[in-house]
C-alpha cells in the first residue's frame, strides 16, 4: 500500500507541488516562447511531455549500464533520439503545429526539464516510478503552458484555439503575443506561484544553479560564482 | 558586404536571440546578476556559437548529400557536446588563465538552446556558410548586449522597494520584459536602412 502511495506521489508531484515551471523554473525558454497561442502552447507541451516520458523509461531502464562519467552524453542521445521521433511524427501528422513550434521543436532536446529529470530522478529510480515521474512532469508542463497560452491569446488576439472569444468592441492588446507580454505574463504567474507557495509555507521559486542539470559539471556553480552577489540572494 | 551587415544587425537588435526569440533564458536569468559573469558566459557563448556554427554547417551538407538529413538534431547536438568539451580540456590545460574567466561556464553551454538554435537556424534560413558564421557572431553579440543591460538593470533594482509579492524572480521578468519592450523599437531599423 505504501508503495502505490509513493507512486501516485511521483505522479502527483510535478503536477503542482515541483512544477517544472513554476516552482523548478525549468524550461522558460519554450515556457516563453511557444505560447503565442494556445494551441501551439499545448502542442509544445504534449511534444515535451512525450519525449519526457520516453526518455525517462528508457534511462532509468539503462541506469545501471550507463557508466558515471559519460552519464550526460549518454542521456543527450537517449532524448535527441525521441526528440527526431516527435519531430518526424509532427512533421508527417500535423504540418500546422511544425511550422507554429518551428525551430522549438528540435529543441525540446536542450529542455532543461527534460535532462533534469534525467539527471535527478530517471537516473536513479526504477522505470515504473521514472515513468510516473515523466508523465506527471509532463502533464505540470502542459499545465503551465496552458495557462500562459491561454491568457496570451485571450488578451493578445482575443481568442482562444482560434474562437473569438473577446467582442470585436475590445481591440486586442497585440503586447501579449509579443516577446515583452511573453516576460510579463510570466512573471505575474510566478508572483501567483509564489503566494499560493507561500500560503503553503513553502519556500518562493528562485532561479539559481540548483536546479540545473548541468550543476555538478559546472565549476562556476561549484564556487557560488553567480550566486548571491552584493548580498541580493540574502534579501528574500 | 550590404548583406553581411544586414544579418549582423538583425541577429543584434531586431532579432536579439534573448529578447525576441527566447533562446538562451536560462543563463539570461541566472547568470545575469553580476556584470563580471553575465561578460565571461557572453563572450563564452560568442566562441561556442561561431565554433558549433563552423562545425555544423559543413557536416549538414554532408548528411543532406547522403539522404540522412533526419539525424541533424542528433548529430548536432552531440558534435556541440563533444566541441564543448574539447575546448574545455584544451583550455584548462593550455590558457589555464583564460580558463578561469570563461571556462567555467562551458559546460552550461552545452544544454544553452540558443547554441543548438543557431546551428538548426543557420540551416532553416538557408544561410550561406560566411553568412551563417556572421549571424552565429551576431547573435553572440546580441547574447552579450542583453546580458550586460540586464546585469545594470538588475543591479539597480536591487535599491528598489519592491513590493512584496514581486520579490525575486518576477521582478526580474517584468523588468526582462520592459528590456524586451525597448528592443521592439528596433523593429523595421534593418529593413527601412538597406530598402
Amino acid at each position: 500500500m505504501a508503495d502505490k502511495k509513493s507512486l501516485r506521489h511521483e505522479f502527483t508531484k510535478g503536477i503542482l507541488k515541483e512544477n517544472p515551471v513554476l516552482r523548478l523554473v525549468l524550461g522558460t525558454c519554450p515556457t516563453l516562447a511557444t505560447t503565442t497561442s494556445l494551441e501551439s502552447a499545448i502542442g509544445m507541451g504534449i511534444s515535451a511531455a512525450i519525449v519526457l516520458v520516453c526518455s525517462n523509461i528508457v534511462i532509468s531502464a539503462l541506469r545501471k549500464v550507463i557508466p558515471q562519467k559519460v552519464r550526460i552524453p549518454c542521456y543527450i542521445v537517449v532524448i535527441a533520439g525521441f526528440v527526431t521521433i516527435v519531430q518526424m511524427l509532427v512533421q508527417a501528422f500535423l504540418p500546422a503545429l511544425d511550422e507554429q513550434l518551428g525551430v522549438y521543436l528540435p529543441l525540446i532536446v536542450v529542455n532543461c526539464i527534460i535532462l533534469g529529470r534525467a539527471e535527478a530522478f530517471a537516473g536513479k529510480n526504477p522505470v515504473l516510478a521514472s515513468a510516473l515521474d515523466g508523465l506527471g512532469m509532463g502533464v505540470g508542463f502542459t499545465a503551465a503552458l496552458t495557462v500562459m497560452g491561454g491568457v496570451r491569446e485571450l488578451l493578445g488576439s482575443g481568442t482562444l484555439l482560434g474562437f473569438q472569444i473577446l467582442p470585436e468592441s475590445i481591440p486586442p492588446m497585440t503586447i501579449f503575443i509579443l516577446a515583452p507580454g511573453g516576460f510579463f505574463v510570466f512573471g505575474l504567474l510566478m508572483a501567483c506561484a509564489n503566494r499560493l507557495a507561500e500560503r503553503k509555507g513553502k519556500p518562493k521559486a528562485e532561479l539559481g544553479c540548483a536546479g540545473c542539470p548541468m550543476a555538478k559539471q559546472c565549476t562556476a556553480a561549484q564556487k557560488k560564482a553567480c550566486d548571491k552577489p552584493n548580498g541580493e540572494g540574502d534579501k528574500q | 558586404m550590404k548583406v553581411y551587415v544586414a544579418i549582423l544587425l538583425t541577429a543584434i537588435l531586431t532579432n536579439n536571440y534573448i529578447l525576441s526569440k527566447f533562446l538562451g533564458i536560462c543563463p539570461f536569468l541566472g547568470v545575469s546578476k553580476k556584470l563580471n559573469t553575465a561578460v565571461g558566459m557572453s563572450l563564452a557563448v560568442i566562441f561556442v556559437m561561431v565554433l558549433s556554427s563552423a562545425v555544423t554547417y559543413p557536416l549538414n551538407t554532408f548528411l543532406d548529400n547522403h539522404g540522412l538529413g533526419y539525424l541533424q538534431t542528433i548529430v548536432f547536438i552531440l558534435v556541440i557536446a563533444a566541441l564543448v568539451q574539447l575546448v574545455e580540456i584544451v583550455l584548462r590545460k593550455y590558457i589555464p588563465a583564460l580558463y578561469n574567466s570563461l571556462g567555467i561556464y562551458l559546460p552550461l553551454i552545452t544544454t544553452n538552446c540558443a547554441v543548438l538554435g543557431v546551428t538548426i537556424l543557420n540551416i532553416d534560413s538557408g544561410y550561406t556558410f560566411a553568412e551563417s558564421m556572421v549571424n552565429s557572431f551576431g547573435s553572440g553579440v546580441g547574447f552579450l548586449v542583453a546580458m550586460v543591460m540586464f546585469a545594470g538593470v538588475r543591479s539597480r533594482m536591487e535599491s528598489c522597494d519592491i513590493p512584496k509579492f514581486l520579490q525575486g524572480l518576477p521582478i526580474t521578468l517584468v523588468a526582462a520584459s520592459l528590456v524586451s519592450l525597448s528592443f521592439l523599437g528596433f523593429t523595421g531599423l534593418v529593413e527601412n536602412m538597406f530598402a
